[in-house]
Parts: structure tokens; sequence; C-alpha cells
């Protein structure tokens, strides 16, 4: 796993007896919660950050950040990757089940956010029925939508950051982003031009995550939590990071009276996702989105591929030139940022919906592959055979089509069969332009499992059923094409 | 009677080597024209300069009213009259590999002579039966013994009509039963009027199907 330590308090702690508290959060996540100092990159800072290090204060310990990826928070608290999780992680009755939960130290309101032309028809997620409306994966606002769909038809769109859901809400290609208020009102002074609806769609609250088996450690800081809820520590942190409010006053009140916070119907039901019936038919509609993504691409791919390798075999050198370019241009790339351009860069130009951005970037990226392969075949067709195709009286256009692109074919079958594979494992990566594949739609429910054994196995085997069958094809194609 | 394939004076350099130094020669109807000569005497660079499959430096080659001159090939359209009327038969045969036999035989006079695929399918099971391996129509080129899959070549560049036939090394791979077929088979076909140029250095076969032997060497018509 991708993990970056950094000091938030000074050195480290040389004590043997007093090891540092090596807490987990994720910078990308930014401010208010935790975010990279702008004057040192080493440092993080955000009330996420100052709530770990009051922990670590009271357990007379020097607090560490470990950087981790938000969507593996809780399996690497589980792994033992550092003590705690501190990142605006949601509480959930299922996450409660698989870990050591700390009280929950912040109260959050699930809000949508619109255009302001729709300020007055889409007030709730009723309101939204057939709309789509975004918000991050893996998260509790995600399984409110999922909710929302069956109830009343709103199409859920997942993003992997929470930038772009805003991005696209102003552009016009969602209609509404559920999110935490926090990230709401931060994304509003960043881009203003949408408005936050003002009543709640769920309450929720941020807690702090341990290893199941840590529940000593979870107890002593639940201690330090009351305590500074108790002397006002907490309450002068989140002022200073502006997102104090009487809400949170009363929430103080309920955990240190030791009121059981309000939970809300639709959150419970989102626990009940987490298990593996509810989880087969989107993982098989996900199964089908990779396997049509796959196809159309490299269809895609396939035909642009071939144009390209004919287009530097008979072409002019103007047209030879051109088309290496873009081989070398679109190899020489990641396929990620491809993607990016595609979908957010050209938006301006043409506003392309995400599947078909997707099906153009996978099958534009693998028709430089295609292209090569092609070429290659095709070059490797004896001259003789071309020569006497042309003293038979057949044209160039005949020859290619009629003797030179089927022998090449059979010559291309098996890395064309490779790069098929590689495609649809590649599939994977158009979630992040908000396409749910096989990949994502496994990773949000191993989110809300808290495990990837069960829904990584599944996931695996629906690949391998996807790759086998065409493995063994492709074999026996080459067996019947080599014994002809 | 006039000749079917006159050539005049043809040159061919590559760079500053000279592979055909004024070769002269004619090739009448009906006629077995045998090209001898040692391996890089310019034998089947005469034939495929014929074929247009190669440029020449100087000289004329003349196939009916059709004419070939010096410089670059001409475009493969203005090429059609000559594919028409010249057939060629490869060393190795070069039948296209992912074809059966009657598919390799058809497929000229269907997709550049404008023949429907019936007629081009009942004209193709003729010559494979004249040939004498119409029970090898549906084999691929890979099952076909050296014998059969020279006779399939045959019946290919026959297939658009030609009324001359050029042939490389016919005999290169075949043995000594095999050849006396294969002379037969060209004694038939130009007994039906065709004109026949073959390049060869199996002077036994020449002497007992040729009607003329062409000797060459170094680029230069010696016999």
């Amino acid at each position: 796993m991708f993990v970056l330590c950094a000091c938030t308090a000074g050195p480290r702690n040389e004590s043997t007896s007093h090891p540092p508290l090596e807490w987990g959060g994720d910078a990308e996540g930014g401010a208010p919660f935790v975010e990279a100092d702008a004057s040192d990159a080493s440092k993080v800072r955000g009330f996420d950050v100052e709530v770990a290090e009051m922990i670590a204060r009271g357990l007379g310990r020097s607090p560490q950040f470990v950087q981790v990826a938000w969507s593996s928070i809780e399996a690497s608290a589980e792994r033992g990757d550092f003590d705690i999780a501190m990142s605006g992680v949601e509480d959930r009755p299922a996450l409660r089940a698989r870990r050591a939960v700390t009280i929950p130290y912040f109260e959050f309101r699930e809000v949508l956010a619109v255009r302001p032309a729709d300020r007055d028809r889409y007030r709730k997620l009723a309101d939204l029925a057939g709309r789509k409306v975004a918000t991050l994966g893996s998260t509790m606002a995600y399984d409110l939508l999922l909710d929302g769909q069956k109830k009343w038809g709103v199409v859920p769109v997942s993003y992997d950051d929470d930038v772009h859901p805003y991005g696209d809400l102003l552009a016009g290609r969602v209609d509404a982003v559920l999110l935490d208020h926090i990230i709401a009102e931060r994304s509003l002074r960043r881009t203003p031009g949408f408005v936050i609806q003002p009543e709640p769609v769920a309450i929720g609250y941020y807690v702090g995550v341990l290893a199941k088996g840590n529940t000593a450690l979870r107890d002593s800081v639940d201690e330090i939590l009351r305590a500074r809820m108790r002397d006002g520590s907490l309450e002068k942190s989140f002022r200073a990071w502006n997102v104090w409010d009487d809400s949170e006053a009363k929430h103080f009140e309920r955990v240190l009276s030791a009121v059981p916070a309000p939970a809300t119907g639709s959150i419970a039901r989102a626990s009940s996702m987490s298990t593996i019936g509810s989880y087969v038919p989107s993982l098989l509609r996900a199964a089908g989105v990779t396997a049509l993504l796959s196809i159309l691409s490299m269809a895609i791919a396939v035909s642009i591929g071939l144009g390209v390798a004919a287009g530097r075999i008979y072409g002019g050198p103007i047209m030879r030139g051109l088309l290496a370019a873009y081989v070398e241009v679109v190899r020489g790339t990641p396929v990620l940022l491809q993607l990016f351009v595609i979908y957010y860069g050209l938006s301006g130009v043409v506003r392309l919906p995400a599947f078909a951005a997707a099906v153009i970037g996978l099958g534009l990226n693998y028709a430089a592959y295609e292209s090569e392969i092609y070429r290659a075949a095709l070059e490797a067709v004896s001259r003789a055979q071309l020569e006497a195709a042309r003293t038979l009286g057949l044209s160039e256009a005949q020859i290619f089509r009629l003797v030179r692109g089927p022998q090449a074919l059979r010559l291309a079958l098996a890395p064309m069969t490779n790069d098929f594979v590689a495609l649809i494992k590649d599939s994977s990566l158009v979630s992040v332009i908000t396409v749910v594949e096989l990949t994502k739609q496994t990773a949000i429910y191993a989110t809300n499992t808290g495990s990837w054994v069960i829904p990584g196995i599944l996931c695996a085997a629906v690949y391998l059923a996807f790759s086998l069958p065409l493995s063994r094809f492709a074999r026996r194609l080459e067996r019947r094409w080599s014994a002809a | 009677m006039s000749a079917a394939l006159t050539i005049r004076d043809l040159v061919m350099k590559r760079g500053s080597r000279k592979i055909l130094q004024g070769v002269n020669l004619e090739v009448a109807p009906g006629e077995i024209c045998a090209l001898l000569g040692a391996s890089g005497a310019g034998k089947s660079t005469i034939l495929r300069a014929v074929a247009a499959l190669e440029r020449f430096t100087a000289g004329r080659i003349d196939i009916g009213d059709f004419s070939l001159g010096p410089g670059p090939l001409p475009r493969e359209s203005r090429l059609r009259p000559l594919r028409k009327r010249v057939g060629m038969v490869f060393q190795a045969h070069s039948l296209f590999e992912h074809l059966t036999a009657i598919e390799n035989v058809t497929l000229a006079p269907v997709h550049a002579h404008g023949v429907t695929h019936a007629r081009a399918l009942d004209d193709a099971a003729v010559l494979l039966d004249s040939l004498g391996v119409a029970h090898r129509s549906d084999a691929y080129p890979r099952e076909l013994s050296g014998g059969e899959a020279q006779r399939v070549a045959i019946a290919r560049a026959l297939a658009p009509g030609p009324m001359i036939l050029l042939m490389d090394e016919p005999t290169s791979a075949l043995d000594p039963a095999r050849r006396g077929a294969l002379g037969a088979t060209l004694r038939a076909l130009a007994e039906q009027g065709r004109a026949l140029l073959i390049a060869t250095h199996d002077i036994e076969f020449a002497r007992a199907y040729a009607d003329r032997m062409v000797e060459l060497s170094e680029g230069i018509v010696t016999a």
C-alpha cells in the first residue's frame, strides 16, 4: 500500500516507553479535514489533525501522520498500518460491527447541492426521480443514493474525488450533488454558482477507527475525546476551522450525557447493502458494464488500429508521419490522463456522457497498440503472396482485403487476444470518470463490508469468466487456422 | 503467325550492376520456350519484367497490342490488359495459404475480372479436373503435395484466361514421374494455343518438352 509518513508535531518521540501515536488520514481530502501544509508539504493541518494531536497528547505520545488512501482507511487500520484513522471516517453500523470505533466526535449533514434554477424543483432526493445525482463512491451518501435509486429512480453517479461532482453540476452533467455539508460549503467557496439546500437528507457522524482487537486504546481515546468535549478544546478547534454550529453543540451534549445518537433510517438501510446477496445483482450489472465497455472499446480499437496500420504501410510520408505521431503520443502517455482529457478537458467543446468518453478513451488508446500489431502482421505476409495476387489482376485494395488482411489476421490473433484481455482489466480505470464498472463496484462493496476477501474473490471470478473463454476461443481459432 | 510475346533490347540495371544486357526474345502462340542458364543468369528476372513485377532500364516488351516500356511500373489499373493476358506460376507456387484450392482458383475471376461466383466455380472445377486435381478442390495449400500444389497454381494462373503463361523453375520440387506429368500438361496447354515461357535450369526437362531453348548467361542470350 502506498504510504507516506510525515510528522505533525515536531521530532519523532524516540522514547521506547512512549512510541508515537500513528494515525492514518488522507491529505488528498484537503481542508478542513486533513490537508498538506502549503508552506511545508511534509506537514499536515486540519481539524482531524488537531483531534489526532489532542488524542496523542492525552495518551502522552506524539502524533505521527500516516498517509493512506481514504477508500483503504478501514482495511489499513485493521492491518495495523497505524493505530487509529481520523479522516472524516463516517460512522456506520456495519463499521461498528467490524472494527473498534470511537465515539462520534463530529456530526455532519448530508446535503443536496443544485443549480440555482433548480432550487425549488430539487429540494430533496425524492424530487430527483430519473435525475443524475453525484457523490463520492464508497460513502454514506452513495448508499443514500442507491437507496434513492430503488425508491424514486434517482440515478447515482460515483466520483473518486469531491471536486469534479460540483464542476459537473455547474457544467450540467449531473443535476445534483449529495455530500457532507463541510465538503459542499468548501466547494461553494471555491466554485460559486450552485446552492445548498437547507434541509439535510441525512445526519452522519465522523469517528476514529481502530483494529477490532484494539478496544483498550479505543476506550482511552473515547475518554480523551469526552474530556476535550467538556473542556471546550474540540469546540475551539472546530470554531477555528469554521465547522462549529448549534447542531454540533447539541451533539456534544448528547454524547456527554451518553444519549445514543439519532440514527437515520437511510444509514441503517445502507448497512444492509453489505450482504453478499444484495451485492450480487450490482456485481452482475457492473460486470455487464465492464463487458459492454470492453467490447465497444475493442471494436473501436480494432477498426481504428487497422486504419492506422494500413495508413502507415500504404500512405504517403505526411500521413505516415501523422499516424506515427498519434501512436507514439498515445503509447507514451498514461491512459488515465487521456481519459481525464477526453471527459473533463474537452467538456468545453463536447460534453460526452461518461460511458461514451470511456469507450472512446479506451478505444483510442488501444487502437495505437492494435495498429502496431496489425502493422507487424501485415508486413509479415510474404512478398511472394502479394506478387502472386498482383499477377492475377487484383487491385491493391483487393489484395489488402482478400489476401494480405486475412493472412495478417491469423498472425495478429494471439496478440489481439492478449490485448483484449488486458483491455478488460484496464476498463477498471474508467471509474475515474464516474463509470461504475466491476472493480469500482467491488471496491464499493469491499469498503462497505470492510474486507476484500469475498468481494475480491467474486470480482476475480467474473474477470476470469471473461478472459478464460476468450483465450480458449482464440486458441481454438488458431488451431483451426493453423490446420488450414 | 505474329508473336504472342516480344522482348526487345531489354536492359535492367540495379545500381551499377547490369542484370539484363539487351535481351531479345519472341514466343509464338502454341510454343513452349525454355529459358536456360545458371542461377543469376537473369531467367527469373525476365519473367518478372514480363509480369510487370519489376521495372526495367531500357527496351520494350510487347504482349499483343499492349506494351511495357522502361521506367516506373504503371499503376495496376493500367496493367489490367496485361493481367488478363499473362499468367504466372511462381517457383514456390505461392498459393494463398488461407484459401482452399478452388478458392485460390476462383479468386481472380470473381474479384478482378467480373465473373459470377457460380460461373467461376464451374470454370475452376473444369480447370482442376483437366489438371488432375479436382479431388483436392477443398484442400488447403499446406495439405497438398508439391505436385498437387503446382497444378493448382497452374489452374489459378490460367483462370483469368491468359494466352501467355510464365513459369519459374516448375520442376524444382518434382520427382521424375511428376516431371513427366507436368511436361504433358504443358504440352496440352501449348496445343490450346498458349505461349509458354519457362525459366528452368533443368536441361533434360527442356529438351523433352520445349519447342525452343534459349540460353542465358550474365544477362545476355548466348544461344
